[in-house]
């Protein structure tokens, strides 16, 4: 527990930590972030807050109405 | 002043080395123990390494953090937004509050929606946890907890059950049954215990295990029906304040935020943390997994929500504005991740766009700090919960 250790076993954790992390392989932003874009472009069209939806279809919209079928 | 003080010399079997020589008096503790002089230098000069080691892992420390950075560096070969220059830019939104939830007889803490896209659960600081079907405004159970401030509180992924806990440390879950004199508290089972307040709780994939985050530094994941502790993650040196488990195709990982300002990222089944980003100037409030899983975000005290692309290895968006000078309490994506909406303590909802870093709406309507907001499962619409007490559904 965070609370319970003294500020060298932080430490020594934090240490522990970074040492691995350094290791860590990467790949470049320019790689990656096209990625995250390509993934928003082929989701984009299914988004109903980025691209509103029709009153009649989100149940959101309208307040009260019964349809009785 | 010139007077002379003899000090009396016992000499007998050291405390320490249980050599016999000439002892002095040392107090450890308040208890009174006899060392040889010897012992009494080492003593004393134990004290002087002890900072010196600190000192020599606080330097290690920081040569290992430049190091990283170093490294990171490398792959920042451009920024988010220079990758997005050619996408579309976004046009004018309009959301507003379609639903008003009250009920709540203080600050609303928390809140989940179920996979049903409809109901929703929330937690306040009054103790109460109430289950609202969204549709219809109705509230459809309701218990109260024998502690205060629930800041936690999950919807299990059948339906049939709630999680909840604050200060009382725990996790506790819920069954929802649809019986008309229902008593939920009678069928309360504890599965988590933390030795500090219960600031995030999930349910993973299923509803038989739950992964908590607390003010005692650790997260943890538990057999919910046996209350048994899977694993333990230690990593965190202080509080951790929120966790989002990844979406179920990227595997089996998730990222808590804490008060020490890291976004850690944790394997669940080794209990190892494998990234961790430490760029927020104040606590992390809110962490949120991108759609795709490849990227996170959060928000924090410093009034900034940030991206942190995990393939890159680093922070790659910080959404802020001069004008924005409260903490961002939650944040959340929609369907597609190209909006970020984030909730603040001067009680507006920002909108950002995620990959031109921009601010597309600012939603008023809450009267008091925003504490928690989530997208609904199908991206319809987005629900936040505040200290005024109601939670509100925009879309």
């Amino acid at each position: 527990m965070a609370q319970d250790m003294t500020e060298k076993e932080l430490l020594k954790m934090e240490l522990d930590q970074l040492k691995k992390e350094v290791k860590n392989e990467r790949q470049m932003v320019s790689k990656t972030g096209k990625e995250l874009k390509e993934y928003i472009e082929s989701m984009a069209g299914e988004d109903p807050l980025l691209k509103g939806v029709p009153e009649d279809k989100n149940p959101f919209k309208e307040k009260g109405g019964c349809i009785i079928s | 002043m010139c007077d002379q003080t003899f000090l009396a010399i016992v000499f007998g079997p050291c405390d320490k080395c249980s050599k016999e020589k000439p002892l002095r008096p040392v107090y450890i503790k308040s208890e009174q123990l006899s060392y040889c002089s010897l012992c009494v230098e080492m003593m004393a000069t134990e004290g002087l390494r002890e900072n010196e080691t600190l000192a020599s892992l606080k330097s290690e420390a920081e040569s290992l953090k430049g190091k990283l950075e170093e490294e990171r560096a490398k792959l920042h070969d451009v920024e988010l937004h220079q990758v997005a220059e050619r996408v579309e830019a976004l046009g004018q939104f309009v959301m507003k509050t379609r639903r008003t939830l009250k009920g709540h007889g203080n600050k609303v803490l928390c809140m989940d929606w179920c996979k049903d896209k409809r109901r929703i659960v929330s937690s306040s600081q009054d103790g109460k946890v109430i289950v609202w079907d969204s549709f219809t405004t109705n509230k459809e159970h309701a218990v109260t907890m024998p502690c205060t401030w629930v800041m936690a509180c999950a919807y299990a992924p059948s339906g049939c059950a709630i999680a909840c806990g604050g200060l009382d440390n725990k996790c506790s879950v819920y069954p929802l049954t649809f019986e008309k004199n229902e008593n939920m508290a009678a069928k309360k089972k504890s599965v988590a215990m933390h030795t500090n307040y219960l600031s995030a709780c999930s349910f993973t994939n299923s509803d038989m295990q739950i992964l908590t985050a607390s003010g005692d530094g650790t997260c943890a994941l538990w057999d919910v029906e046996s209350g048994q502790l899977l694993q333990s993650f230690h990593g965190h040196g202080a509080d951790v304040l929120c966790l989002d488990l990844a979406p179920s195709e990227t595997g089996n990982t998730f990222v808590s935020g804490g008060c020490d300002k890291k976004a850690m990222v944790w394997d669940m089944r080794s209990g190892q943390c494998i990234q961790s980003f430490e760029t927020h100037d104040s606590d992390i409030n809110s962490v949120r997994y991108y759609p795709s899983g490849d990227a996170f975000a959060s928000g924090s005290d410093d009034a900034t929500c940030r991206l942190y692309d995990l393939r890159a290895d680093r922070e790659v968006a910080i959404y802020s504005k001069e004008s924005i000078i409260f903490g961002a309490s939650s944040v959340d994506f929609s369907l597609s991740g190209r909006l970020l909406f984030a909730g603040y303590n001067d009680y507006t909802i920002n909108v950002w766009d995620v990959l031109k870093g921009s601010r597309v709406s600012i939603l008023f309507g809450h009267e008091n700090r925003v504490s928690t907001l989530r997208v609904s499962p199908d991206g319809t619409a987005f629900c936040s919960g505040s200290w005024d007490h109601t939670l509100r559904i925009w879309a």
